[in-house]
């Protein structure tokens, strides 16, 4: 059940660069919200009129707190980034399907830059073994937290500053990673070629997409995603059907 | 006691405020959020004689207080709405008005074929969305296209007809009496702007299509004035929208000479606008001893 709530700012940091760290205190939306689903917060301005769509890094259920991880990237995140602890922020959420967690021995988590926080949360839903693979074009975020969350984590950077030097896929290559099935997020182009590795392994694929979009809801019909269908392809909404699809059902030729 | 009924092209309102098409759904989004008994009436997105996919990504862009949309009639087609969306909304007491879209004058016949018989309360005729490269706007911007595609549609239709208008256009006048004189029952005014937006770091568009409608609170002097300027020209009933936020806003395109209004960008900045803009003109009327809210309408002289 979606809801809009005046979450209240506990914590609002930069970690790197351009990526803040923050607690909100939510708890109607953090009581229904599951691993990779996402919220929008609104500006609270009338220039900035559409709310922007952040993921949800970690759920605090009996705190009713979420834990999200934001790059600023335009007008909207750069105001969330000057909010001050104490604040206010109307959201609306949880929003999008989630990650669908399957029963698995061994389990893959592939994230790209700002794709990489809602992993965190699934990766604490998922029972045995946890190998997490992270690609940024420079440092990392949150490589302690997953291996807090009991998994094994590999890193490529573009500029080799940490780890391999590399993307992700070329990673997963030199150090054959396999498993039982993976959950990515992160850049189309990084999933487009995910989705080809985890073809040619056979290893089932669960890919979280992100588009512009305005109401979050399905309403406005902005955040298309080419899904197959015959030889031909449908749309669908990114907020509502997705942000999760299985790799194999998404049309990558684009 | 006061009263906000208001009757369009026969079919009486219990107020003005309605969805502005495209920005609604068929209300079943925002059902979680607000209580669609409460609106006037409910105008579902387009609705094409079969489904259309619409435009590529990105189609949605944020410009100064307001936005750019390109999503391009994106829709399910008239037999999924009939089966699924009409059921849907008759569980409400509100008014249903149907946005018709198509490529040419045979598919807009053929949605309205297609509705005849079925339980809703008016059609809204597109001929006015900057989204689509072959009809849509193209039947909307030339007076004689106008007159000639509302007529020809109109001989089909069992419901009465409002035609929307596309601001794109020289004069709005002449376009809103080509309607009238086509037989349009009532008009709606305005559609988007079309408008561009350019990421000078990627030097690209934002929009995949480049250009696209604008809304939002910035079109908002536009469109009073366009409603005005139709409202003195024509006889019929107007459904004024763009930028409509609050009951002030409303209140601004009743004076002008409107008889309902939509809002539509706004359900996505605040998903409880519509009952804003509701409460919002009866506290207007009650604070300014307005009895009946026709005794406001098109005072600006």
């Amino acid at each position: 059940m979606k809801k809009i709530e005046d979450a209240i700012i506990l914590k609002n940091v930069s970690i790197v660069d351009n990526i803040f760290d923050m607690k909100i205190k939510a708890p109607a939306v953090a009581e229904n919200a599951s691993a990779g689903q996402f919220i929008e917060i609104y500006t609270g301005n009338g220039v900035n009129i559409l709310p922007r769509p952040i993921s949800i890094c970690e759920i605090d259920k009996k705190e009713g707190n979420l834990r999200l991880v934001y790059q600023v990237v335009g007008k909207g995140t750069g105001i969330f980034s000057q909010k001050k602890e104490g604040s206010i922020l109307r959201i609306i959420g949880p929003l999008g399907n989630g990650y669908n967690i399957k029963n698995a021995d061994k389990s893959i988590f592939v994230g790209g830059g700002i794709g990489v926080p809602p992993l965190l949360e699934t990766v604490k839903n998922v029972k045995g073994q946890k190998v997490v693979v992270l690609g940024f074009k420079n440092g990392t975020i949150l490589k302690d937290d997953f291996e807090k969350a009991g998994a094994k984590v590999l890193i490529a950077t573009d500029d080799g500053s940490v780890g391999f030097k590399g993307n992700v896929i070329e990673l997963m290559k030199a150090e054959n990673v396999t498993g039982d099935v993976i959950y990515s997020c992160g850049p189309k182009i990084m999933l487009k070629f995910l989705s080809k590795y985890a073809e040619e392994k056979g290893i089932e694929c669960f890919v979280s997409m992100e588009e512009r979009m305005a109401c979050g809801i399905g309403a406005c019909v902005g955040c298309a995603v080419k899904i197959k269908n015959g030889d031909s392809y449908i749309n669908k909404k990114v907020c509502k059907d997705g942000p999760v699809f299985n790799s194999e059902e998404v049309l990558w030729n684009d | 006691m006061i009263s906000t009924k208001v009757n369009i092209a026969g079919v009486e309102l219990k107020n003005p405020v309605m969805t502005a098409s495209g920005t609604f759904g068929s209300g079943r989004e925002y059902s979680e959020f607000i209580d669609i008994n409460r609106l006037g009436a409910v105008v579902v997105k387009g609705v094409a004689d079969k489904p259309w996919n619409g435009n590529i990504s990105p189609r949605i862009a944020e410009v100064y207080g307001g936005m750019l949309n390109s999503v391009g009639l994106q829709n399910p087609g008239v037999e999924y709405f009939i089966k699924e969306d009409i059921p849907f909304l008759r569980q409400f007491d509100t008014k249903v008005i149907v946005n018709v879209c198509g490529h040419t004058i045979e598919e807009y016949i053929n949605v309205v074929k297609a509705l005849n018989g079925q339980d809703v309360d008016l059609l809204e005729l597109n001929i006015s969305c900057p989204n689509v490269a072959e009809g849509g706007m193209a039947f909307g911007t030339e007076p004689s296209m106008v007159e000639k595609v509302v007529s020809e549609v109109k001989k089909y239709a069992d419901k009465p007809l409002i035609v929307k208008l596309s601001p794109n256009v020289t004069d709005i006048v002449l376009i809103a009496k080509a309607a009238e004189n086509g037989g349009a029952d009532a008009l709606s005014l305005i559609n988007t702007l079309t408008g561009m937006k350019i990421d000078i770091y990627r030097r690209k568009t934002v929009l995949a299509n480049k250009i696209g409608g604008m809304s939002g609170p910035a079109v908002k002097p536009v469109a009073v004035r366009m409603v005005y300027q139709v409202s003195k020209a024509v006889k019929l009933p107007i459904i004024g929208m763009g930028g409509i936020s609050n009951g002030e806003d409303a209140v601004e395109f009743i004076m002008a000479g409107a008889t309902g209004i939509s809002v539509g960008t706004a359900n996505f900045a605040n998903p409880f606008a519509t009952m804003e803009v509701i409460d919002g003109i009866e506290n207007y009327m009650k604070k300014y001893d307005v009895s009946d809210i026709s005794d406001i309408r098109g005072i600006i002289e």
